[in-house]
This record gives C-alpha cells, structure tokens and sequence, in this order.
C-alpha cells in the first residue's frame, strides 16, 4: 500500500502538486486521472522519487520515503517496476536482454535460471518467439508487452505505469489494460497508472484519483464515476463521450445512406 | 558528475561486457579513420618541410626529424584528439542524449541503477587505452613521412632513418603521452555531461552533439596549451 499524505511539489513559483492526499491499496489498479497539465506525470515522478516534494509524505507499505537512508532508497527501487510512456526500452539490447536487465542488475541468478524466468514472464505478457528482436523491430504493442515483462521480471511490490496505451490501438488498449490488471492480482502488487484514457477509468479504474489544477479533485471506483455529480469530473468524462456519441451519430448517417443506395438499386 | 561516476559502482559482472563494448566502440572503431588520417598526414608533412628546404647546406635527414618532431608532439596527440571529439565524441554525446530523450536513463535510475556511473566509468575506463591508439597513429605517421619522403623522391631511406633518430628527446615521448591521458580523459567527460545533462528532442540530440565537439576541442586546444608552458616552456 502506498499513503501519500499532504504531497506539494512547485517548479519555480508555479505550485503543480497543492496538498495531496491518497491511498493506494495492494492488489488493486489504481489510476491518477486528469488533463494535461493538472499535475498526474508530476504526481507519478514524485512517487517514483524522481522529484523531491517540499511538504508531505510518501510511504511504501509503513516506510516514510523522506526518511530512508540513500541505501534504503536503492533498495526500495528495486522492488519498484515502471512502464514508460514511450516504453523506455535499452534500443542497444534485444528483447530478452532488456527483459534479463533487472536480474542481470539486482539478483544472483546464473544464465539458465535468468534465461527461463525471462521466458516465463514474456510467456506471461503473451509475447513468444520475439526474444531476440530489438525495440525498433517490433510493433507499440508489443514494446508495451516488453516494457511490463521487464518492470515485472524481479516480481515487484509495485507497478508505475505512464499512459501505458497511449499511441496505442483502440483494442491493443483494452488487452494491455486487461494485461496489467491480471499481473496487478497475480503477483499482488500496488499498481498506479497514470491515465487519461476513458476506456482504462471505466475497465480498469478499482481506485480513481481525480486531478485538477494540482488539487485532488475527486476520487473513487469506475462504478461511482459514472454517477457523481461533481462538475469537474462529469466534464471531463463527457469530454471523452462526446467523440463517441460523434461516432455513433456518424454510423446512423452511414445506414441511411446504405439504405438509400439501396432503395434507389431496387428502384 | 564525477563524484557520481565512482559512486555505487554497477555490478562488476555487467560492467565488465560494459566496459569491453565500450573498448570496441570507441577504441577499436575508431582505429580505421585514425590510421587513415595519421599515414597521409604524415606523407604530407614529410613532403611540405622537403618542398621548403630550398638550401642545399641544410641536410635533407631534416625532413624526418621535422616529421618525427611534428607527429610526436602536435599532430598525433592534438591533432587526432580533435578528430576524435568529431568521431567519438559525438557518439557519446548522441548515444547518452538519446537515452535522455527516450526516457531510457530515467528507467535506469526508476530501477535504482545509478545511471551516471552505469552509462560514463565504462567510457572513462575505455579512454584509458586511448595513448595506444596515439601510439599506432605516431608510427603510422612517421612511416607515412618515410613513405612519402623516400618515394616521392626527397630523401634517401639511410638519410630518413638517421634524420628520426637526431636529437630524440625522450622527455617528448613522455610529454605527448601525458597530454594524450589527459585528452583522453577530456573525450570521456566532456561529451557525457553534455549528453546527461541535455534537454529536449531529437532535434536537441544533434544541437548538443555539435556543443559538445566545440566545446571539447575548446577545452583540448586549451589543456594542450597549458601543459605545453609547463612541461616544455
């Protein structure tokens, strides 16, 4: 469990994070939500120790991150998996050696016992035959695929994971969302995902934080986002339902139209 | 930086095949254009100092020493050294502000690898070999002075040899190899942190591989100046 008390984080006179506040529990896929701008990539970093907050506290299952030793830290580090955005592959390394990275890095395992839990976990991710392609042969899915093996392979406490379908399909979207929560209960992790893909919130959103302007706006389940009343959240959720609704107006247009050229072919 | 360099060492068993693809890569690639430059620079200053010795009391072994002088001292530890900001440092500096951009050194550091240290001591440990690559491009540039001088009809082959050996000075060898360590150490660094430290996209990839030949050949043409009044002066 992760419990973010009072974070603030300002770059310059600009304030990004104004006093957060959240828990995020284990075995559950947790999601920072907002627009651009409202702070989720500052609020990801400053959990993953990247950016150093000037009020609050972060702490990892009871450890208070401000109060580790730089040892600690490390160590804490490595218990942490992350997916980048643009999955951050090694593009020097192959598949297989990417995904070995952490265990190459942080374990004592030998070349058969590393080679084999590579093979599991991409077996895991869906994603054989590929180990000795590079980052660059392969398509954004599957370097997704990639990125989530490799943050898993050391079986850690907790996954990050940066607009994990951006630039993605619509239905390559769904399987990594269904992807990540399967490892999320499987391996029992604390997994946040910063997100703002509507289709995640409503798939995978066990645990929504709503962000605006800095502020925790809102937060709760995939269920109760549909029927809050909040002003904020209800705008940016019909932003999203506004283009599906453009769809679907779109298709009636596409049938009548058949239906024309149908009646003017039997005529 | 350099703190950060020797701090947290990586694990000795990656930073080894680290270290030797570094060698690959910077030393060993960088062999070919080395040798290239060093032989016909060298046939060039044998044939420019015989062209100039228009005085039949000066003794034509002076083209070899002059080339011998020439090679040892300036062109190949300066002179290859500024070829190898071009050649090499600028892949550092690509290579390591690529990494950057593509968020690859934040997933180092994510993972809890200490970056800096994972991604420069192997370069630094690489350079360490580079006063053999000055090493090879002196005696291919005096053996191209040679080739140059005795084909080209400016002196005889006994005249060259005994011209090379006038007046050696080892203190000059020691000298070059000094500043040669030094440059060395210069090609490492310089073009890292201006890798590390870059900000931007790909666009700013080439903007500061460019930054960081100017400003590596700035600060070697500087060095080299200051260790030349205090070694030689």
């Amino acid at each position: 469990m992760i419990e973010i008390k009072d974070i603030e984080k300002s770059f310059g006179d600009t304030k990004v994070l104004k006093g957060i506040s959240t828990t995020f529990e284990t075995g559950k896929t947790n999601l920072i939500i907002g627009r651009s701008g409202s702070g989720k990539t500052v609020m990801l970093k400053t959990l993953l120790g990247i950016h150093t907050p000037e009020k609050g506290s972060i702490s990892f299952d009871g450890r208070i991150y401000s109060e580790l030793t730089r040892d600690e830290k490390r160590s804490l580090r490595t218990e942490i998996g992350m997916v980048f955005q643009g999955s951050a592959l090694f593009d020097s390394m192959n598949v297989e050696d990417n995904v070995a990275f952490p265990l190459k890095m942080f374990t004592n395992k030998r070349g058969r016992e590393i080679k084999d839990r590579v093979n599991e976990v991409l077996e895991r991710v869906n994603l054989v035959d590929a180990n000795y392609k590079f980052p660059n042969e392969i398509s954004g899915g599957m370097q997704k695929r990639v990125a989530i093996a490799r943050a898993i392979v050391n079986n850690p406490k907790y996954l990050f994971c940066d607009e994990p379908n951006s630039g993605l399909d619509p239905e390559t979207s769904i399987l990594i969302d269904e992807l990540i929560q399967e490892i999320t209960r499987e391996y029992d992790m604390t997994t946040v995902i910063n997100t703002h893909d509507m289709n995640s919130v409503l798939q995978i959103g066990e645990k929504i934080v709503f962000l605006k302007n800095g502020i925790k706006e809102w937060e709760g389940t995939n269920e109760q986002i549909l029927e809050t009343r909040n002003k904020s959240i209800v705008e940016f959720v019909y932003s999203s339902e506004l283009f599906k609704k453009v769809r679907e107006s779109l298709l009636e247009e596409d049938d009548e139209e058949r239906k024309q050229d149908l009646n003017i072919k039997d005529e | 930086m350099i703190k950060e360099v020797f701090n947290k060492p990586t694990k000795w068993s990656v930073m080894k095949s680290l270290i030797l693809k570094e060698i690959d890569d910077l030393i060993i690639g960088s062999m070919g254009i080395v040798a290239f430059i060093s032989f016909f620079i060298g046939g060039v200053v044998a044939i420019q100092t015989a062209l100039n010795l228009t005085n039949p009391l000066i003794p034509k072994s002076l083209i070899a020493f002059a080339t011998r002088q020439s090679v040892i001292l300036e062109f190949a530890p300066t002179f290859i050294s500024i070829i190898m900001a071009g050649r090499a440092g600028s892949y550092i500096t690509s290579s390591i502000g690529t990494m950057r951009v593509t968020e690859q050194i934040d997933a180092l550091e994510v993972m809890g690898v200490n970056a800096i240290n994972y991604l420069i001591f192997p370069k630094i440990v690489a350079f360490t070999l580079y006063p053999f690559v000055i090493a090879i491009s002196m005696f291919l540039g005096i053996m191209g002075g040679w080739l140059a001088g005795v084909y080209g009809g400016f002196v005889g082959s006994d005249q060259f040899l005994e011209g090379i050996q006038t007046d050696f000075i080892p203190f000059h060898v020691f000298y070059a190899f000094l500043k040669t360590f030094v440059f060395g150490m210069l090609l490492a660094t310089i073009p890292s942190f201006h890798g590390f430290y870059m900000k931007g996209g790909a666009l700013e990839v080439g903007k500061a591989s460019t930054t960081s030949f100017v400003w590596t050949s700035v600060v070697i043409i500087t060095v080299n100046y200051i260790i030349t009044q205090l070694l030689l002066s």
